[in-house]
């Protein structure tokens, strides 16, 4: 009791008193500061006491400054100033004696004056409105910005997650880079991974903000290199929030000053380690961030900004994405940029800028496509199949690819979609699937003719080079066949049988019953057959699973190998043509089923024949139609003759 | 803060004439004690010898009085004060001058044990006292009474042990004691400048004190001088009023037997002097039945003041023309459902015929008088109410919360219209904002140059007197100079009323949105106020102790309810307006006769500051909420606690019944709203014993009334409001921290 009786306030030592009486010029004696000293603690006590009465009646559990302040008015005592901030006082020990101290700062008037950030005011009082209960049961929906599972976490959980949020898109960085560490290697975080993950969902509110923006890729970054998470479906949802920050044109970007670029690049990176650690995790991803920034590559009404994060995107996934989308892309994406790079208005002078941002980002890219290509290609016959991937391509080209330079081998390989895929992939006909790889030589020519001399300043042109991939480009069709057929039989032997399931994707007389029918199991064997489904058999619907009518699938082929082909196609008004799609499943492999699919492409769909309006009448797997649509219309900008 | 002066001093002088005259009703062997002091005075010093005339006590008292009427400069008082008392100048001279000799024969006159050697500190203390401040120190100078501050613990401990040797059916009445005899004996200790002692003493028998008074000890042990018990609000409390007992006759004996063998003389004295003992006829209480009803700063009720007759009936209802209403019945409900109108209007005429036995005559409190708008809006809501919804345990009412966001400043308070189309908030930053939760915009009424311009003979006048350009579904009211602490609607959605920390209610206008009137009178600050459910009046209640009845055309009060010991938290309207609730920080709710001012009960039970009361809509209950997170229900006509609601963790900031008065529903500082099965908590059955002695036994059965609880995200709920449909609406500010 007693030790409670001394203990139980704060005390103003005798000392303390005798200092303050000292620094207003008054001396004390022992016995009026002992006297004093206790007088003021007695008085402090009653003031606080008095004060709390105002915090209930505000309706706080925090007793305020300005509730002391009150308290110290109605007893005619002068207030006490300058302490009214709402965030605590960091409260700190000298480094010699026991001493503490309120940390005060100088504030820089004439800094503060002058700054150009003005602070934005607080935003306005608002009542909102919100059923909570109805009929006295349950929550309709979550409201405000705590997901309201949280509260059910336990104690500890939920305060860890409050301190890790606030630490991170708080103020103070070194508090920061603590939080982030813990982040990336605390052990028992499982629990968490919901809300942090609908934390770094809030990308899209702070998009004003580079600073917020930076610490939720940070976030992000802790969590993926953290061993112990299992990240599972989250992946998505974390890799989507990558996305917005490498495509959409922020609103920090208006501000030229905002060095958003960085904050693209650094997206983008994260991008590629999410992809390499935990690119398994989701089948069809790769798929799917490919067909995204290609489609943003290819929106010519997207900021170049939006242009540039796609193309870093790219190029951070490999120089096969590069080849795949890129690549292809250019003829068309160049005309575009050159506009914008020729244009020397003033006006045009902030575009210009970015447009030289993009410049520098391709060149990058396809520098290292064609290093890479040519890297791979002189060390061939890697792992069996490796060195046919400059023709081979497909399906088996990718599987053994040097490793680190391409996607791993699984989302690749079966980048072709599985029955659910449809639904983003938009189904058969994309470009990487009735890609053709284009050799070497024909790829830097090309290359070359766009960018001339700053491409050769980092890849030496010429003869060895050449060398490096004999006999490549004039290696005739049936060279490639067996190439093929080869690496089909090493697939063979490596997978079980798999099931298979076909989609017809464009065809003039769309019927769809035959696309219910299982394959036959002959289909396997054609998979082979593939590179020669470019046919233009737009007779036998009957037929289409097999595949035969191979003839002529090399008539526009080699259009690409051909430069100015390539940039002014010729007007194609050829039949409509079929493109296959082979998708399908193996068990057996790894975790879960693996999903394949083949695809025999069409020719680019022509402009006389308007594909869309066949695309909504096709008999095809799952619900393919707004896809198919939409990738037509990409497909056809491609070769639009600009 | 430095309490209440002035004003308080005062009523304390006055008070001081009192205790004497009523000693004898508590103890009506006062004689035995108070024989002994004249000896002890005579025996005590030739210092005394100075003036010691007949009655000195109450002499004193009026020198105090006048001297402080001086002080106040007050002069035609003190010379009719003089005059009535039959005081010559001569006397009050030389007492001015003799002050200490005067104070100190009178503290002498009361020393009861004690050498001379202790008197003659006291005089030498009490006289420089004396000297500062004779008024003061007079309202302090009971505790001059003084023993040997050692045996202090000694008699303490003595009836302690006495206490725990009875037998237990008295010891729970008699343990009553233990608290308000500790209290006072530190005070004395304190007062007498025994610092140690004191000390001593708190450590030693402050742990025996039941746990609901905590808070109050905790204060009590940072009081250890003399200097500190001047202003002390607490001190003042336990020195202004009497601490009410009640105990059995019997024990009551028992005690009385004991301290008269032992010769406890300091302890009886103490008994008479600050404590008062109701004693009944019958079984003595058990421990929780004492415990439901003690926790306040000055005891129990008495008895007698839950005894006065209280018309808690509804008013009748006007009678109102409804064709209109069959009318638009007929036309919106076509798709057939004339049969719920029968019993609807049997319902309403049942009402208005029949008049409540209970309820007041109906022009007991003169009303205003209803305007077509009213009628209008009556039938409205007689419409609305045949669309509620009947609750019950199995139907619960939806809940809708209106998130204050961003309120950074502060919500203090809100208020919600009875139609529910308004709702306003108070701030810590002297702002009041009025929301349109609605379509329908807030406008205000054009200028004057404007209106001149008008068509007034127009149909539509009323919608071209307001300014399309003033549109907004909310608006800003600035005039405070201090937080919003309460805030309320006028019934007619006309007013809006607001009171805060500045001292002052305004009265502002919802068409104008401009102050109308500035209320002056508390001086300090105003923590709630109320409109009555009829308008026109309303009610205040404040840091002054003193609840005050307006008229909105009348810039200064009507009534004035002095009586609780400490600041009026909440302040609340019967139905019938007849009466007023007022909540208070003693821990007590009080029911005031708005006729005649007069307080009509007293509950006592809470165990912390009182901050919400609702009335249950037939007037007949009333519910408060409190910092210990307890809702207690009060019968008002028998004055009896029925009924305690646990479970809220925190202030309970909001109660309010459902418009049937099926559900009552609590909101607190917790972040939760509860309900709680109104109808079977008010099934307490009352035998006529319980009735007359208001000893009613509790059934603990908080956990089958509670029927739900509903949790907000970290928004403390501090209003709630049924709409006429029984909607369940609740309010707060979204709080991030």
């Amino acid at each position: 009791m007693a030790e409670r009786e001394e203990r139980r306030f704060a005390e103003v030592s005798r000392d303390s008193v005798k200092l303050m009486a000292e620094s207003a010029g008054v001396e004390v004696g022992d016995e009026v500061a002992a006297l004093l000293a206790e007088d003021v603690c007695y008085r402090l006590r009653e003031a606080a006491q008095n004060s709390s009465q105002f915090m209930r009646h505000a309706k706080r559990r925090k007793l305020t400054v300005e509730d002391f302040n009150r308290a110290l008015r109605w007893s005619n005592v002068e207030a006490v100033c300058g302490y009214g901030a709402q965030d605590a006082l960091p409260f700190r020990p000298a480094k010699e004696g026991e001493l503490f101290f309120v940390e005060d700062r100088d504030v820089n008037l004439v800094n503060l004056a002058l700054a150009t950030n003005i602070p934005n005011g607080c935003a306005e009082t608002m009542v909102r409105v919100h059923v909570s209960y109805l009929d006295g049961k349950g929550n309709l929906e979550p409201q405000g910005t705590v997901p309201s599972a949280v509260q059910s976490l336990s104690e500890d959980l939920l305060k860890y997650y409050q301190q890790i949020t606030r630490a991170i898109l708080g103020e103070d960085p070194h508090l920061m880079k603590v939080a982030l560490l813990d982040l990336q290697t605390n052990s028992k975080i499982a629990a968490l991974l919901p809300y942090f993950v609908y934390v770094i969902s809030g990308v899209k509110s702070v998009s004003h903000d580079l600073e917020q923006l930076n610490r939720l890729l940070h976030m992000v970054k802790s969590l993926v290199q953290n061993p112990y998470l299992y990240l599972g479906s989250y992946v998505r949802s974390l890799v989507s929030s990558v996305m917005y920050c490498i495509l959409e044109p922020l609103a920090a970007s208006i501000n030229p000053l905002n060095d958003h670029w960085t904050l693209r690049d650094y997206a983008a990176l994260l991008l590629s380690h999410i992809f390499w650690t935990h690119g398994d995790l989701v089948s069809g991803l790769y798929h799917q961030i490919l067909l995204s920034l290609q489609k943003v590559l290819s929106d010519p009404v997207r900021p170049l900004c939006s242009h540039y994060g796609a193309v870093v995107g790219l190029h951070a996934l490999g120089w096969k994405a590069v080849e795949r989308v890129l690549y292809p892309h250019l003829p068309a994406y160049w005309a575009n940029l050159q506009a914008v790079l020729d244009d020397y208005s003033v006006s045009n002078a902030q575009v210009k800028a970015d447009g030289h941002k993009v410049y520098g980002a391709i060149l990058v890219a396809v520098e290292r496509l064609l290093k890479m290509k040519a890297l791979s290609l002189s060390k061939p016959a890697e792992g069996g199949v490796g060195g046919q991937q400059g023709t081979a391509g497909g399906v088996l080209g990718f599987r053994e690819s040097s490793p680190g330079l391409s996607p791993p081998p699984e989302p690749l390989s079966e980048a072709g979609l599985g029955i659910a895929s449809h639904l983003q992939a938009g189904g058969a006909g994309c470009p990487w699937e009735d890609w053709t790889p284009v050799p070497l030589p024909a790829m830097y020519c090309e290359l070359y003719s766009f960018f001339g001399d700053s491409l050769a300043v980092r890849f030496s042109t010429g003869p060895e080079l050449e060398g490096c991939l004999p006999a490549l480009p004039c290696q005739p069709a049936d060279a490639r066949k067996e190439t093929v057929a080869n690496a089909a039989a090493g697939l063979d032997n490596s997978r079980k049988m798999p099931q298979l399931t076909a989609n017809l994707n464009i065809s003039p007389r769309p019927d769809g019953s035959p696309h219910t029918e299982p394959p036959p199991p002959s289909l396997a064997a054609t998979i082979p057959g593939r590179p020669f489904a470019r046919s233009s058999s737009s007779s036998s619907s009957v037929q289409r699973r097999s595949s035969s009518s191979r003839p002529g699938q090399r008539s526009a082929g080699p259009s690409r190998d051909v430069f100015p082909k390539a940039r002014f196609p010729p007007p194609q008004a050829g039949p409509p043509s079929f493109s296959f799609l082979i998708g399908g499943r193996q068990m057996g492999r790894r975790c879960q089923g693996r999903r394949f699919q083949t695809s025999f492409g069409p020719q680019p769909p022509l402009a006389s024949l308007p594909p869309r309006a066949y695309a909504h009448k096709l008999p095809v797997i799952g619900r393919v139609s707004k896809p198919v649509r939409r990738w037509t219309c990409s497909h056809y900008s491609l070769h639009l003759p600009l | 803060m430095a309490a209440v002066q002035d004003g308080q001093v005062e009523s304390d002088a006055e008070k001081e004439t009192k205790p004497d005259a009523s000693n004898d009703v508590a103890g009506n062997s006062s004689g035995g004690a108070r024989s002994m002091s004249p000896n002890a005075a005579s025996s005590a010093s030739g210092a005394a010898k100075a003036a010691a005339p007949t009655g000195p006590g109450e002499q004193q008292t009026l020198l105090a009085v006048l001297q402080f009427l001086k002080r106040s400069k007050l002069l035609e008082s003190v010379d009719i004060l003089r005059r009535e008392a039959g005081l010559s100048d001569e006397l009050d001279e030389s007492q001015t001058n003799d002050g200490a000799a005067a104070g100190s024969a009178s503290l002498l006159r009361r020393v009861s044990v004690g050498g001379a050697a202790a008197t003659n500190i006291a005089a030498t203390t009490t006289s420089k006292g004396a000297e500062d401040q004779p008024d003061v120190s007079i309202v302090l100078s009971a505790y001059s009474q003084q023993g040997d501050p050692a045996l202090y613990q000694v008699y303490y401990s003595g009836l302690k042990n006495f206490i725990e040797s009875v037998l237990d059916c008295h010891r729970a009445e008699l343990s009553q004691l233990f608290y308000p005899l500790f209290v006072h004996m530190y005070l004395e200790l304190v007062y007498n400048n025994h610092e140690h002692e004191a000390k001593v003493f708190f450590e030693k028998f402050s742990g025996d004190q039941e746990c609901y008074y905590r808070d109050d000890l905790r204060v009590l042990s940072g009081l250890t001088k003399k200097e500190h018990m001047k202003g002390n609000e607490t001190l003042l409390d336990f020195r202004t009023s009497k601490f009410v007992l009640r105990i059995s006759r019997d024990s009551y004996q028992l005690l009385k037997r004991h301290l008269q063998e032992r010769q406890n003389n300091q302890i009886w004295l103490i008994i008479q002097e600050h404590l008062y003992i109701d004693i009944f006829d019958g079984m003595p209480r058990s421990k929780s039945q004492i415990d439901s009803m003690s926790g306040s700063l000055a005891g129990e009720a008495r008895r007698e003041a839950n005894k006065a007759k209280v018309y808690y009936g509804l008013l009748k209802e006007p009678e109102i023309e409804v064709p209109l209403d069959d009318e638009d019945d007929e036309a919106e409900n076509e798709e057939g459902k004339p049969k719920k109108k029968k019993p609807k209007k049997d319902n309403l005429g049942s009402k208005n015929k029949k008049q409540d036995p209970n309820a007041p005559q109906q022009n007991r409190i003169p009303l205003p008088e209803l305007k077509d708008s009213d009628k209008l809006d009556k039938i409205m809501s007689m419409k609305e109410a045949t669309k509620k919804i009947r609750l019950g345990p199995d139907t619960l009412p939806s809940i809708c919360f209106y998130t204050f966001l961003n309120a950074y400043q502060g919500l203090t308070s809100v208020d919600v219209t009875d139609d529910s189309s308004l709702i306003a908030g108070g701030f810590a930053d002297s702002t009041v904002r009025v929301w349109s939760v609605t379509p329908k915009k807030l406008r205000k009424v054009k200028s004057a140059a404007d209106l001149n311009l008008i068509d007034k003979e127009a149909d539509d006048v009323l919608e071209r007197i307001m300014d399309e350009k003033t549109a907004s579904e909310s608006k800003i009211l600035y005039g405070h100079s201090g937080p919003v602490y309460g805030i309320s609607f006028s019934p007619d959605r006309n007013y809006l009323l607001s009171s805060s920390e500045d001292g002052t209610v305004r009265l502002w206008s919802l068409q104008t949105f401009t102050c109308l009137v500035g209320y002056k009178g508390h001086n300090y600050p105003v923590w709630d106020t109320q409109f009555s459910p009829y308008g026109y009046y309303f009610v205040s209640g404040g840091h002054d102790r003193i609840a005050r009845l307006w008229a909105t055309d009348h810039y200064q009060p009507l009534r004035m309810f002095a009586g609780h010991l400490a600041d009026i938290t909440c302040t609340h309207f019967h139905p019938n307006s007849n009466y007023v609730a007022t909540g208070s920080a003693d821990r007590t709710v009080r029911l005031w006769d708005v006729l005649n001012g007069n307080c009509v009960r007293i509950f006592s039970g809470h165990k912390g500051p009182i901050h919400s009361l609702a009335f249950s809509p037939n007037g007949k209950y009333v519910a408060s909420g409190a910092t210990d997170g307890r809702v207690l229900l009060w019968d008002i006509g028998h004055g009896l606690m029925i009924g305690e609601l646990k479970g809220h963790t925190d202030t309970v900031y909001a109660l309010k019944f459902s418009r049937d008065g099926e559900i009552l529903a609590s909101g607190s500082m917790d972040g939760t709203v509860r309900l709680w099965d109104a109808l079977k908590a008010f099934d307490v059955e009352t035998d006529d014993f319980t009735a007359a002695t208001g000893h009613i036994h509790l059934p603990d059965n908080s956990q089958e009334l509670l029927l739900g609880t509903y949790m907000t995200k970290s928004t403390p709920v501090i209003h709630l409001h049924f709409t006429r449909r029984n909607l369940l609406l609740a309010a707060g500010g979204y709080n991030s921290q």
